[in-house]
């Protein structure tokens, strides 16, 4: 049986590990191949969590080969226009086309507002926002100059809806995310190219299976830790789960990447367990 | 494989349009059908209803897939009528997994010209009628402790404000207010609740006089063309698309009712072509 993106090219970032990876993974198991950028390396505000590796995006590459599919893959900053467009042409030059654009990049640390230093600031605005913005610049003209239309998904957040403590900058960014979609699922609908965004609860990567932030859900504690964590988490949701898989934002992914979702546009789509309906 | 096999869904309004789409998607993906439909007219509106026939050629449509189906008349403003309906379905099908609460009817007026009788028929169907059909089949869902998952057929209208439909545009915003509501009550049974929000869809509630002479108020209805409600229909969305089809819908909500969406409650999900957006 065809895949559900079949003959599709999808350009991913942050593609070496987490949700990014599994990103990559879904839709070439639905027939599609990728070309996928990470930065690879640390970013210098981001303390609570290791950074993704050049092992992790060689890792991601080996396992889409696995699957038969085709994958062009580059160490590449989103804060880079010039390096994320040298990216996507080569791996467009190499795999003929581009259909499905995934600004999946992005970086999380917990702050109280008043204690976030100008580069934190700086920093989370730079990745999680005008790197999604960057992602789309490069990605349009390809997808327009192919003609056959084409579906952007933003990632942002439950955070790009709804204000959540200790997070002034990450919250910032993740609603600017909305604004972004919004106005581009009108500018290029035109051209038959859908933009919509996914806004997960809690996923289980490292980004919050971490010791800083297994403390913030449970401050009392001298020893946080992932069990400890759970229940707190658990009561965030509305749904008695702790957090989401990976998998689950790729499948919502890839729902309105596929023709199912052919006239779905500028759709912000929780895939929170009920996070923002609490 | 099918996505849903197995499982059993309960789906108003099946007889025609939209029903009939979805209860053929879910018996194409291995689910049986539990369907009712009122096959009668309204007082108040101004077009054809679903007949006996088209029931019974949804029945004719669902067997031919090799999948059970149990129909029966009934009108989703009895809640004695949709019990037995559904008690009577799932003694026959053994179970109940999913309810699809699709049943709807529309009529236009300026305010003032609103009746007591079209606000009290639209509020009834399409939104009490709601409520009567959760309020039915959750005792069901609750029986073997698996969980479920619900969704609510609303509107663009349960978004966003449109003229000459006041009575529409209340009763499908307050579907969403029923639908968070009991997203969060069914949460810990693991009962997922969800609307879908439809832009025009080709069917009989948008092709008819009614419709037309509403869309194209400077000819007499019976000489408007479907290409000239067509344009006026095609300036309501971003996408340059006149209307979506029934299966567009149908596979939103297999979306929705799948395992791919086994941790999404909550939510708002628009099939509109960007018409929300816009």
């Amino acid at each position: 049986m065809a895949g559900r993106v079949e003959g599709k090219v999808a350009f991913i970032t942050g593609a070496a590990r987490s949700q990014g990876r599994s990103h990559a993974l879904r839709l070439a198991q639905e027939g599609a191949d990728i070309i996928a950028v990470d930065i690879a390396g640390p970013v210098g505000s981001i303390r609570m969590y290791p950074p993704a590796t050049e092992e992790d995006l060689a890792e991601t590459v080996r396992q889409v080969e696995a699957l038969d599919r085709r994958i062009v893959a580059t160490k590449a900053d989103v804060r880079d226009s010039g390096a994320l467009r040298a990216a996507l042409d080569e791996g467009v030059a190499q795999l003929g086309r581009l259909d499905i654009v995934l600004a999946n990049a992005g970086v999380f640390e917990i702050q109280p507002a008043l204690e976030l230093s100008d580069d934190d600031w700086r920093e989370m605005i730079d990745i999680n926002l005008t790197g999604v913005w960057n992602t789309c610049k490069v990605a349009l003209p390809h997808l327009v100059e192919g003609g056959r239309g084409g579906a952007i998904v933003l990632t942002s957040s439950t955070a790009g809806l709804k204000g959540v403590p200790n997070t002034v900058h990450y919250t910032a960014a993740k609603h600017g995310v909305v604004g972004i979609m919004r106005t581009l699922a009108n500018e290029f609908a035109e051209h038959s190219i859908r933009v919509n965004s996914v806004h997960p609860t809690g996923v289980d990567t490292v980004m919050i299976q971490n010791e800083k932030t297994w403390g913030l859900f449970t401050p009392d504690d001298p020893s946080p830790s992932r069990e400890k964590a759970e229940p707190v988490f658990r009561a965030t949701n509305a749904l008695p789960v702790p957090w989401v898989d990976p998998v689950d934002i790729s499948n919502a992914i890839l729902f309105l990447v596929s023709d199912e979702a052919r006239y779905i546009t500028g759709v912000t789509l929780p895939v929170d367990a009920g996070f923002t309906t609490r | 494989m099918g996505k849903l096999d197995g499982k059993v869904a309960f789906i108003t309004g099946a007889a025609r349009g939209q029903g009939r789409s979805h209860a053929l998607r879910l018996a194409q993906e291995g689910a049986d059908i539990i369907a009712v439909d009122i096959c009668a007219q309204v007082g108040s509106v101004g077009y054809p209803l679903a007949t006996p026939e088209d029931l019974a050629e949804t029945v004719r449509q669902v067997e031919a897939l090799d999948r059970r189906i149990v129909a029966s008349q009934a009108d989703v403003r009895d809640s004695g009528a949709l019990t037995e309906a559904v008690d009577e379905g799932v003694a026959q099908l053994g179970r109940l997994d999913i309810v699809l609460a699709n049943a709807g009817i529309a009529s236009f007026g300026p305010v003032t010209e609103l009746t007591d009788e079209m606000w009290d028929d639209m509020i009834d169907i399409n939104l009490t009628g709601v409520f009567k059909t959760v309020r039915a089949a959750v005792p069901h869902l609750r029986a073997h402790g698996q969980g479920g998952a619900i969704v609510i057929t609303s509107s663009t209208a349960g978004i966003k404000g449109m003229g000459n439909l006041a009575h529409y545009v209340s009763a499908k915003h307050g579907v969403v207010g029923l639908m968070k509501t009991l997203a969060n009550e069914l949460a810990p049974d693991m009962i997922r609740v969800n609307s879908v929000h439809p832009t025009a869809v080709d069917t009989d509630m948008i092709h008819n006089d009614q419709t037309y002479g509403l869309f194209v108020p400077d000819k007499p209805a019976a000489e408007v063309t479907r290409d000239e409600a067509g344009e006026i229909f095609q300036a309501l969305n971003a996408l340059p698309i006149r209307w979506v089809d029934p299966v567009d819908i149908s596979n939103a909500i297999l979306f929705l009712i799948s395992d791919d969406a086994r941790y999404v409650t909550g939510v708002q999900l628009p099939v509109d072509a960007g018409s929300v957006v816009k």
